[in-house]
């Protein structure tokens, strides 16, 4: 599957490992210029190694859910075009504000990525929905965030099994979710990301168009 | 239709556009750049972006302060009524252990013998009573034990840095001692030595007794594991650190690891010294 432009396997200490080009953020190892994106670290990272066809192919308009410290949505800004990061906790949020004072196309804004009417008046509709909430109801954010794609608009999503259900096991909680997710986009692919997370699906739909 | 952030705003006022970022709403999304520009807020979009940049770092740091700012005043809450608990506990389970023993000449003593009675079903109407308060003990407890829980679960993210050094309730009482983590962040390292000795500073000052070496920090297996003749510099070393988690923690409160290693090392070398005398 091809990369987005942007993103290159680059060489690591004689291993090819994805890679992305901009300011060092979190201490990542950096060579030529390339800094190593992890794919162990990030669910984003696991899906494009792993194959998935999540449609990037660089300079997109990106709405991030989920940005945590900013690991992930740093080596997104170095390939995407204006990328907006939602996180609601105020800790990792200080982290995010480093990485994004290095960047001048990352947006991030403090708010509950349930409540997209508290940052729709900010965020253009956009290319692409990255979503990593890793919290109860993540079908249900994805369909309150549908509103920000067009209809030839990626939802690319991670799913944590444990967030929604930690005593079910995860194959039925992954039908339950992606079944939610098909109330309101077409899923186009879905997998499990282990061994690098374990009781992660990864997920790629796009908007069903007629709904709405 | 809707209005987006920048509506009514002068482009160069951060302050303004940071606001309405964090107050303002919408139903659905539009195509703000276009809008800006069309509005003649910005000339282009490369210059939508940079007033866009530098109002939601703005708004998303100003919101992260006063998220914090609000979190550590309910940690010095939970830490007071954690310690009030303890005390309230353990003279309780006295009083518990006292009216025991003038009944039962094996009662036991402390917190253990009120969580034993606590257990009884007795049928005579004093040790009824004698049970009933035993079993306030234990609930007094183990709402200390759930207070303890949450300071360890907020105080990392009140006060990551000082929380590593300190550990989550040390961390939590030096921010209650000082009357909150923007308080503790002004204070010099010679006051964080002393924190929670003021009886003994006061008496110094009085010219009653010699100086406090340490307060509250005594607690920290830094002090008190060293050798009595190199706690005052350990003490000493200890505060000038964690004074300076408290100001990372209140101004930036970004994780800097490197101040552990640099206060281990600084340890080592005082507890070498003793070895050498
Ligand atoms: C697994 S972490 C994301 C890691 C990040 N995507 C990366 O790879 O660098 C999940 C994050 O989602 C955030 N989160 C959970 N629920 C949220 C919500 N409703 N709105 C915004 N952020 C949320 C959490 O605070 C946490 O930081």
């Amino acid at each position: 599957m091809t990369l987005p432009e942007g993103v290159e396997r680059r060489s690591f200490e004689g291993r090819e490992r994805l890679a992305t080009s901009g300011p060092p953020a979190y201490g990542e190892p950096v060579v030529d210029g390339w800094r190593l994106w992890d794919a162990g670290r990030s669910k984003l990272g696991a899906m494009l190694d792993g194959g998935f066809d999540t449609g990037l192919r660089g300079g997109e308009t990106v709405l991030y859910l989920g940005a945590a410290a900013g690991t992930t949505v740093s080596h997104v800004a170095d390939f995407a075009g204006p990328t907006y990061a939602v996180e609601f906790a105020a800790r990792p949020m200080r982290d995010l504000l480093s990485v994004a004072r290095d960047r001048e196309n990352l947006f991030p804004l403090l708010t509950d990525a349930r409540r997209p009417e508290t940052y729709a008046h900010v965020v253009e509709p956009v290319d692409v929905v990255i979503q990593d909430v890793a919290t109860r109801g993540q079908a249900r954010v994805a369909l309150e965030n549908r509103r920000f794609l067009g209809t030839d608009g990626r939802l690319i999503a991670a799913i944590k099994a444990r967030s929604e259900d930690a005593t079910r096991d995860p194959a039925p909680v992954f039908e339950d979710a992606v079944a939610e997710l098909e109330t309101g986009y077409e899923v186009l692919e879905t997998g499990r990301l282990e061994p690098s997370h374990a009781d992660h699906l990864g997920v790629v739909a796009r908007p069903e168009d007629g709904t709405f | 239709m809707t209005d987006g952030w920048f509506a009514g705003l002068e482009p160069g006022d951060t302050e303004a556009a940071a606001a309405s970022i964090r107050e303002g709403t919408a139903e659905e999304p539009a195509d703000w750049p276009a809008l800006a520009v069309q509005a003649g807020f910005a000339e282009d979009e490369a210059s939508y972006y940079r007033l866009l940049r530098a109002a939601t770092v703005a708004a998303a740091s100003a919101a992260a302060t006063e998220r914090e700012r609000a979190d550590d005043r309910q940690l010095v809450h939970a830490v007071r009524v954690m310690d009030d608990c303890r005390e309230a506990a353990n003279g309780l389970a006295e009083r518990v252990a006292e009216w025991g023993g003038s009944r039962d000449a094996d009662a036991g003593a402390g917190l253990d013998y009120a969580r034993e009675l606590a257990d009884s079903e007795p049928s005579d109407p004093v040790d009824r009573r004698v049970a009933s308060l035993a079993r306030r003990v234990v609930d007094l407890d183990e709402e200390r034990e759930r207070l303890r829980r949450f300071v360890e679960r907020t105080a990392p993210e009140v006060a990551p840095n000082l929380t590593a050094m300190a550990g989550p309730v040390l961390a939590a009482r030096l921010i209650a001692l000082a009357g909150g983590l923007a308080a503790l962040a002004k204070k010099p390292s010679g006051t964080v030595q002393v924190l929670g000795a003021e009886d003994a500073l006061f008496a110094h000052l009085r010219g009653s007794a010699p100086s406090p070496k340490h307060g509250i920090i005594y607690t920290h297996e830094y002090v008190r594991g060293t050798a009595r003749e190199q706690r005052g510099s350990a003490a000493r070393a200890l505060a000038g650190k964690l004074a300076i988690a408290a100001r990372v923690d209140h101004y930036s409160g970004e994780r800097k690891p490197e101040l552990e290693t640099e206060l281990d090392a600084r340890i080592g070398r005082i507890r070498e010294r003793e070895g050498g005398t």
